[in-house]
């Protein structure tokens, strides 16, 4: 296959056609509209369903049923959108009925701005909704891997009945770079939909989908169910990008824009003879828990950077469980930080390092 | 003896379409009859392994347990929305939502007015007693002024709280709406009719001519703290005038068909 | 080798589509390149810029603080980027919609009554091609060959007749600088 020079917005959606993607209901909302936009035009053209709903609350309640009737479907949206979509989220983790959703995420909280940030890393990580759930969530750093988790997330909610989200941020739905689509496959025949599906009891017995346990001990047996499901999703899905560790002093560890930006810091570093490394996390749950604990037993310094106040630097700490101090650089409200600015904190980091030593 | 049995097994048996057990719900609810039109006329129809429904949050939340038919549960006001999703990956299904008026009228009017604006082939039963069965008898948006319920406990007043919403007259102004009607189950002869719609409301569905509702006028005894045959009275004397039975909206297509399903 | 250029302007001036040629044409080369544009409500009539990197080797960041190379429509882009460029930085100023010189004197500045020269050649909108001539010329981080190819491939279809107009208006650019 070509490379194309490709928006994020538009990869995203026609990554997700290809995936097999059988029903898409979505709302306009910047900076994620050309998402919508791509699909009203190729789902019609390929017989596929498209709806721009009402509301985001309307659309993954669409996502919902379209789910249980056993195709494969998918919403995307932003920020402010997905706290809509939070609900109905809560209730098909409930329901384990496999979901994709795209969150493009912008500056907040409230209606915020339309800038790339990344504050919603806590709202798509953990949990969002209310109840006990986690969800797979896959966090791209370019327009290829926004494709090609994309274009996987499908198979993986498949795999585990779960949703999966697939969290970028404004600057990769908007920009463009070259990048190779995937292979068309064909959408799922009607007789190859799951035995739980919701088509009609013919020649079978009927069967309900629900998130509704009355009985405390039957909705802990369904929680415990799920967290069989997330053991197995922490042993399989783990995903993360390395550069230049090996030898490193000193460790970033940043997703998506913010780990792309770090790279360029890294290399910079690098230049200037600092030993400075890069853990790129791509799969933010379940989290490279166990890569960042064996990094911490490696480097002297570790400092986390993102497009929010610190979210992710979280999970590092936890991690890291005190093995050594985590510093944080994070710049908000859609800024995106600058690779000299994560330099610096660099160059401070190294400093009081070598201060102690 | 033989020919007693006969004639019991004539006169009342269970619905195919319903699950050989008793339901929860409370003496002189009209829940009960609601879901036994419903699964009368998917056995008449033929349709018991081709219909999906979709539940409500609200009493009937169980629905599922009592249908033999496929289910989902939705979130409460969601059901038109999932109910598109369902239909739209089963165009060749018959879906139908249950809801009641809280789920419908309250928190979910947006999605019901925007089924019906895209003319969603799906059929919707609207139970309309006004007021909150489920969280123990709260003002619906269809409770009638003055009545008194835990949280309009001085009655509703409808400069503080609105006025009781008329679905029915407003679904029948949407251009997608193909049928839209309101009965009552307060006595033998309107449960009749209330069948008859229930039926029409699926042959909509059947023909693909859009949305159709059949909202039916019900009884709550429970949280109206009456007995259940005061509270078919209520429905009759009460809330008739407020919400007339009638034909808000026939398709010209279904006029056209006539009434012999 | 990575070259970073921001183009900048008023909305309806072109200066995405600018972008998107450089882009394009890396591409159709077999180079690394990223294109990120400001979004938004600006598109509409107010500021627009994109920011461009053009590399042999994969790029990290898809921003720059500093530029190599700065494309600046009319005075408020001149106004915000003249401080950042990088020195020996090249800035394209269109002199048609700006008023003031340029008081850097470590960064090498190319005077472009582009608007003029477009308004010359008869259509207004070549302007942001022009001034692409024009950069090419100083910095040469794709040839004038490889945008006339670019230009010719991914022109809109919608825009074929003006094929030639947009050459000519490279090349008038290119000879404008040299």
């Amino acid at each position: 296959m070509k490379k194309e020079l490709l928006k994020g917005n538009v990869a995203f959606a026609e990554a997700a056609i290809r995936a097999g993607c059988e029903a898409y209901f979505g709302y306009p909302i910047t900076p994620q509209t050309e998402a919508l936009e791509h699909m009203s035009k190729r789902m019609p053209e390929l017989g596929r369903t498209f709806i721009q709903a009402e509301s985001e609350v309307a659309a993954i309640n669409m996502v919902y049923g379209a789910a249980c009737a056993g195709i494969q479907t998918m919403t995307s949206s932003s920020s402010p959108g997905v706290s809509l979509m939070m609900e109905g989220l809560s209730y098909i983790a409930g329901s384990e009925v496999p979901v994709v959703i795209v969150d493009i995420m912008r500056g907040g909280p409230g209606l915020g701005n339309i800038a790339p940030a990344q504050g919603d890393y806590n709202q798509m990580v953990k949990g969002g909704g209310h109840g006990d759930y986690r969800i797979i969530v896959l966090a791209p750093a370019t327009i290829q891997e926004l494709i090609d988790l994309t274009y996987e997330a499908f198979g993986l909610a498949d795999k585990y009945r779960t949703i999966v989200a697939v969290l970028a941020d404004g600057s990769l739905g908007q920009m463009m770079e070259p990048a190779v689509l995937p292979e068309m496959r064909p959408v799922r025949p009607v007789d190859k939909r799951p035995a739980w599906a919701l088509t009609g009891a013919k020649g079978r017995d009927s069967h309900f989908i629900t998130s509704i346990y009355l009985e405390p001990l039957d909705e802990e047996k369904f929680n415990q169910k799920l967290l069989e499901t997330e053991a197995k999703i922490e042993a399989n899905e783990v995903r993360y990008k390395e550069l230049l560790l090996d030898d490193a002093e000193i460790a970033i560890v940043a997703f998506g824009t913010a780990g792309r930006v770090a790279q360029t810091a890294v290399k910079i570093a690098r230049e200037n003879g600092i030993k400075v490394g890069l853990l790129r996390p791509i799969s933010l749950y379940p989290f490279p828990t166990d890569r960042i604990r064996r990094l911490a037993d490696q480097v002297d310094g570790m400092l986390v950077t993102e497009m929010n106040s610190g979210q992710m630097v979280e999970d590092v700490r936890l991690a890291v469980e005190g093995r050594l101090p985590v510093s944080f650089y994070g710049r908000m409200g859609g800024v995106i930080p600058m690779p000299e600015e994560i330099l610096d904190e660099v160059r401070k980091l190294k400093a009081s390092i070598t201060e102690k030593v | 003896m033989e020919k007693t049995e006969m004639i019991e097994s004539l006169i009342y048996t269970k619905p195919r379409s319903l699950q050989p057990i008793g339901t929860h719900y409370c003496p002189g609810c009209t829940h009960g009859i609601a879901h036994r039109l419903v699964a009368e006329v998917i056995d008449e129809m033929g349709i018991r392994e081709q219909t999906i429904g979709v539940a409500p949050v609200g009493c009937a939340v169980f629905i599922y347990n009592y249908f033999d038919v496929d289910f989902a549960e939705a979130s409460h006001g969601r059901a038109p929305a999932m109910a598109t999703g369902i239909k739209r990956a089963n165009p060749d299904k018959f879906v139908f939502t249950y809801q009641g008026d809280g789920d419908l009228a309250s928190i979910g009017a947006a999605e019901i007015l925007h089924a019906a604006n895209r003319g969603e082939k799906i059929s919707v039963i609207f139970i309309n007693n006004g007021i909150y069965g489920m969280t123990g008898g709260q003002m619906a948006p269809t409770t009638i002024e003055g009545w008194k319920t835990t949280s309009s406990p001085m009655g509703r007043n409808v400069e503080l709280h609105g006025y009781p919403i008329r679905m029915s007259e407003i679904l029948a102004q949407i251009e997608g709406s193909a049928y839209i009607v309101r009965r009552s189950l307060h006595n033998v002869a309107n449960i009749r009719r209330a069948k008859k719609a229930i039926r029409t409301a699926f042959e909509v569905q059947r023909m693909g001519l859009g949305l159709a509702m059949v909202e039916l006028l019900s009884s709550c005894p429970t949280n109206w703290k009456i007995s259940p045959d005061e509270a078919l009275k209520v429905i009759e004397e009460k809330m008739l005038p407020v919400y007339p039975l009638g034909d808000f909206k026939v398709d010209p297509a279904i006029q056209k068909h006539g009434k012999g399903w | 080798m990575q070259t970073s250029i921001i183009i900048s302007g008023f909305g309806g001036q072109g200066v995405l589509f600018a972008g998107q040629l450089l882009a394009y044409t890396a591409l159709d080369n077999d180079l690394h390149v990223t294109w990120f544009p400001s979004y938004g409500p600006e598109m509409r009539g107010g500021t627009a810029h994109c920011t461009v990197i053009i590399s042999d080797d994969e790029i990290g960041s898809p921003v720059i603080r500093n530029p190599d190379a700065a494309i600046v429509m009319n005075l408020p882009s001149l106004d915000k980027y003249e401080p950042l460029m990088l020195p020996k930085g090249v800035l394209v100023i269109n002199t048609s919609l700006v008023d003031r010189s340029v008081a850097r004197q470590d960064i090498d500045s190319v005077m472009v009554p582009a608007s003029e020269i477009a308004d010359e050649l008869g259509n207004r909108r070549l302007a942001n091609i022009i001034m692409l001539g024009a950069l090419l010329q100083r910095l040469p981080f794709l040839s004038i060959e490889m945008l006339e190819k670019g230009i010719d491939a991914h022109i809109p279809e919608r825009h074929r007749d003006m094929l030639d107009a947009n050459l000519k208006a490279l090349h008038r650019g290119f000879s404008e600088a040299s």
